[in-house]
């Protein structure tokens, strides 16, 4: 297994979807099962090469970079393919190629119109390698092209196959197709952000030596000069503000989230799958590998700010649910509120609040994974996502009701599933921030974070009430719903399993993480 | 003695001329002409590459080979763009045989016009002085002129060869003007002697001003506002291979006798040349992006998006006004490295343009749409130029745009901190009126009235050739720019050279 652990295993997690890809490609579009056999073969082996890194990896230092490669790449800028797992990384790499197994399975009777599975199917593979590079790239170039290569593929799966509603937009005075407008936005929201952060990249390249020799793009050799204080006084203020604007629009933060709850809504039920369950950990992880190892800090001197943006997320995003009306919008709103939490633990700064932060993260790319497909798939049978119109749903779709009702309990936080440790930690770790930062202010955002909670579970909750309970209208008597279907329970199935397991046994998670993030701790800010 | 080894691309490129007119003369199918210049351009490539990898090839030594008494240098960067303007000229030829045959106007001259205008690029990648560069210059506009109104019964390209030509002379009497001034004044036109004299001459106005008229000359041939106003009606007006060629490999041409101007006579006065510069590659960068959102008509989008792309090329130009040594060799190969990837982009986007007028018959947008339902092989294509033109990774556009973020950024000058900022924020903006085609072709329904949905592929052999180079040359450069990046150890050499 040598070869495994010198980076081809790292390389054949990542870029096995990428040969699926070509191998679709040549396809014709007509053999559709052919084409979905290929799509799970590739996405499977990538998924089993992602496990085998859970065996070759050495639990007993979580906190270096293992199984990795570094190799030229761009010689002439010094740009490396430079690539590792730590027990940072690592949950969010099996995260990926997990939900896109369940993806590619849930697609298998799932087609959003116009039907071109080979096109879709090609789509998901290519963002599954921008997924799962972006988590071990160690290089910032590197880490650049991965991040945006799930940009395009996205983009298209929401305007292709996305939610064909009229919506009029009062800024422009448009009456636009929901996928066109959504499609749009996340696509300049997210280049916008991207532009300013790949400025931020550079910036430390050039800061990072005096002369081209000495100049690096590696994430560990300038966390190293950043700890040592290379980046100091205006300059690293204005990185750390470029680095932030770019991950804090695909975070999304707080206000610049306008983009998410437009392009989830949109977005085909696989795509919204993708979106909340790993895109939206592209930022915050971007958080926690590159913002703070590198200028730790602008991130102490702006950890407050930070903090503050997170928890008005948290209770915007609650207080934007209770006004929503389409289910899927709903659960839309919720992200940004659940992302507020991963914010807030990062933006404490303590070994708690980014154990709690990643998590977080994981447990939101499982429940709202989840509550995407429930969505996806009611509104596949009702034909409206309407929280006025739907109810009832025990008595017509009992299995469905269950896992909503299930979904929905791990979402707002309950015990014993997985919901709720990111968020108790969360708060937990504001009510004793990092040396430095200020207590009353964190504990204020502690008390504020935990009021959200409580609307967090409100929302679930009035959203239960209308889809679930009560009677089914009128206009759904007579209409023979069929409930949870074979293919439905192989995707699901994993996603509630995994979020009973987390919850009750939260160091599957944690077990990674704890040291790893203990030592980036102690690397950024001192014992 | 002549070093006929140095100047091998430009005889065998000037006996491919002649020979595309003899075989005019003597063969009926006119795709035979189309093949000896393909085969012409091809056998002048062979010798790019026996000067460039001297050693391991032929067993020279040297790669810089310096001819007529310094006004004539074949190096590693005249290579480099020689190669680049050979392999332009070969993807024209092939965009353009279907597209004048069917024309049915006079195919034989066409790819001589075509071929005349490639040597004079060729020339002027190696030009060191002013008299080769004008000559070079007026290799390159001349056929440019004819070319750009081939079609004669069509009033558009009547417009666009007269726009062209007005704007070309007027630009050329500035250049004169300004050279005139220079030599007057230093008695000299050949860039290294100008390098070393311009240092004495540097506070003196009407050098300045002799500086200046030069610059305004070539803002005319890259179209940089503004002196581009002639721009998007010529490329729309023109037969669409010539737009390509003249987007490509004439705008190209154009940039090369600026760099060498700006980097290889001039590097001392780089404190008057830069903040002007600033401004130029500014507003172009605002006015192409801006004008270009608004556009309906796909070649006119394209038109506008090159004057952008000019604005882009421009910066590192713009970052250099108190910049060091370092930094003008590492602008100068962000430059080079933008030309080559705009190329190859540029060329595709062009290319895709060309086969889907021919299917469904108009440029406007509106009439694009669907696109992917009718041809999607056609529609992927057009959707990977277009994000390479806006430079998303892992398309080679995003390297060209991160060699130019490195120079401005790496300038180290608030000039370049400032100049890297309206270029990022220029673009956001791009991404938009690029991600406009794509999304009719894929998002929207096929119009009403557009019969292409029954016609079968009419893409000719070609045509798939030229976008087959275009599409691999755009996604290897994206995913090994290493290739590319090499280029930065040759200026860096040349700009070692010259202080």
């Amino acid at each position: 297994m040598e070869w495994f652990d010198n980076g081809w295993g790292i390389a054949l997690t990542v870029f096995l979807p990428l040969v699926g890809a070509v191998v679709l490609l040549a396809i014709p579009r007509a053999q559709e099962a052919a084409l979905k056999w290929t799509a799970l073969i590739f996405s499977g082996a990538a998924f089993v090469s992602g496990l085998a890194l859970l065996f070759r990896f050495d639990f007993s230092r979580t906190g270096d970079l293992q199984l990795g490669a570094n190799l030229n790449w761009i010689e002439a800028i010094n740009a490396r393919y430079h690539v590792g797992v730590d027990g940072i990384s690592l949950p969010l790499v099996v995260l990926s190629v997990f939900i896109t197994v369940l993806v590619v399975l849930y697609s298998w009777n799932h087609w959003p119109e116009p039907h071109n599975p080979k096109m879709l199917l090609a789509l998901i593979m290519v963002i599954a390698v921008g997924m799962t590079g972006t988590f071990v790239a160690l290089d910032l170039v590197l880490f650049f092209v991965f991040f945006e290569v799930v940009l395009l593929p996205m983009y298209f799966m929401i305007g292709i196959w996305g939610d064909r509603g009229v919506r009029h937009v009062p800024l422009f005075n448009w009456n636009i197709e929901m996928r066109l407008y959504a499609s749009l936005k996340f696509f300049v929201f997210t280049l916008f952000g991207s532009a300013f952060m790949l400025l931020g990249f550079l910036a430390l390249y050039f800061r990072s030596g005096d002369f081209l020799d000495h100049r690096t793009f590696d994430m560990l050799e300038l966390a190293q000069l950043g700890s040592a204080g290379r980046f100091a006084g205006s300059f690293a203020f204005w990185v750390f503000f470029a680095l932030f604007l770019g991950f804090a629009v695909k975070v999304p933060m707080w206000p610049l989230h306008t983009w998410l709850p437009d392009a989830h809504t949109a977005a085909p039920t696989i795509g919204s799958v993708i979106l909340a369950a790993i895109l939206l950990k592209l930022g915050t992880y971007a958080f926690i590998r590159i913002s703070i190892p590198i200028l730790p800090q602008e991130a102490k001197n702006w950890a407050w700010l930070i903090g503050v943006l997170a928890v008005i997320g948290i209770i915007y995003g609650s207080l934007a649910c209770l006004a929503q009306t389409d289910m899927k919008r709903l659960i839309a709103y919720s992200s940004v509120g659940h992302m507020g939490f991963v914010m807030l633990g990062i933006a404490t700064l303590t070994s708690i609040g980014i154990n709690a932060a990643i998590i977080g993260m994981v447990a939101h790319g499982l429940i709202t994974g989840l509550l995407f497909f429930l969505a996806g798939s009611m509104a596949h049978r009702y034909h409206t996502r309407d929280m006025g119109r739907l109810g009832g749903n025990m008595k017509l779709m009992p299995v469905m009701g269950v896992l909503l009702g299930f979904a929905a309990m791990a979402s707002l936080g309950l015990p014993a599933l997985a919901g709720f440790w990111g968020e108790f930690m969360a708060l937990m770790a504001s009510f004793n921030p990092l040396a430095g930062l200020d207590p009353t202010l964190f504990r204020g955002l502690m008390i504020a974070g935990a009021i959200g909670t409580v609307l967090t579970a409100g929302y679930m909750l009035w959203m239960l009430r209308s889809v679930n309970f009560g009677e089914p209208s009128d206009e759904w008597v007579g209409h023979d719903f069929h409930d949870v279907d074979a293919w439905e329970w192989l995707a699901w199935a994993p996603l509630v399993i995994a979020t009973i397991a987390v919850g009750i046994y939260p160091r599957i998670v944690l077990g990674f993480t704890n040291d790893a993030v203990a030592q980036l701790v102690t690397r950024a800010f001192g014992g | 003695m002549i070093d006929y080894h140095a100047l091998a691309p430009e005889l065998i490129l000037a006996v491919t001329v002649l020979a595309v007119l003899v075989t005019d003369l003597v063969v009926r199918s006119k795709v035979w002409v189309a093949v000896v210049a393909l085969v012409g351009l091809f056998a002048a490539f062979v010798p790019i590459l026996t000067l460039a990898f001297c050693e391991p090839l032929v067993g020279c030594t040297e790669v810089t080979r310096t001819m007529f008494l310094g006004s004539y240098v074949v190096d590693s960067y005249a290579l480099v763009l020689k190669g680049l303007f050979i392999g332009t000229a070969f993807v024209a030829v092939l965009l353009s045989v279907d597209y004048i045959e069917s024309d049915r106007y006079y195919e034989g001259e066409y790819f001589f016009l075509l071929l005349s205008a490639a040597l004079g690029a060729v020339v002027m990648s190696s030009a060191r002085d002013f008299v080769s560069i004008v000559v070079a210059l007026e290799l390159v506009s001349g056929p440019g002129f004819l070319l750009a109104g081939w079609r004669k019964a069509d009033e558009r390209s009547n417009e666009a060869a007269l726009k062209f030509f007005i704007s070309g002379v007027l630009a050329l009497a500035l250049l004169m003007f300004g050279v005139s001034l220079v030599y007057g004044l230093t008695g000299t036109q050949q860039f290294d002697q100008l390098a070393a004299a311009s240092v004495q001459f540097v506070d003196l106005p009407l050098f300045t001003i002799g500086v200046l008229f030069i610059l305004v000359g070539f803002g005319f041939k890259v179209s940089a506002v503004p002196f581009h106003y002639w721009t998007p009606d010529t490329y729309q007006g023109s037969p669409t291979p010539v737009t390509a060629w003249l987007a490509v490999g004439s705008k190209t041409a154009g940039f090369v006798g600026l760099l060498s101007i700006a980097f290889i006579a001039f590097p001392a006065m780089r404190d008057v040349w830069g903040p002007i510069l600033w401004v130029v590659a500014a507003v172009t960068m605002v006015v192409g992006n801006v004008v270009a959102i608004k556009q309906t008509n796909i070649v006119r989008l394209l038109g506008y998006s090159s004057i952008a792309h000019a604005g882009f090329i421009l910066a590192p130009f713009a970052a250099m006004a108190g910049a060091s040594d370092a930094a003008m060799s590492q602008a100068f190969y962000a430059a080079v490295a933008y030309l080559l990837i705009y190329a190859v982009m540029n060329l595709g986007a062009f290319g895709v343009v060309i086969a889907g007028l021919s299917k469904v018959e108009s440029a406007e947008l509106t009439d694009w749409s669907g696109l992917f339902r009718h041809s999607p092989g056609l529609a992927v294509l057009l959707a990977g130029f277009f994000f390479s033109l806006a430079g998303i990774p892992p398309l080679a556009g995003w390297f060209a745009k991160l060699a130019m973020f490195q120079a401005t950024i790496g300038s180290g000058t608030p000039w370049g901190y400032s100049i890297a900022v309206i270029a990022v924020l220029n673009s956001v903006v791009a991404i938009y009126y690029y991600a406009k085609p794509v999304k009719s072709a894929f998002f929207d329904e096929v119009p009403e009235g557009v019969s292409a949905a029954a016609t079968p592929s009419v893409a000719s052999p070609a045509l798939k050739l030229a976008l087959g180079l275009s599409i691999a040359g755009v996604v290897l450069l994206g995913i090994f720019p290493g290739l590319v990046a090499q280029l930065s150890r040759y200026t860096s050499e040349i700009i070692a050279a010259i202080f």
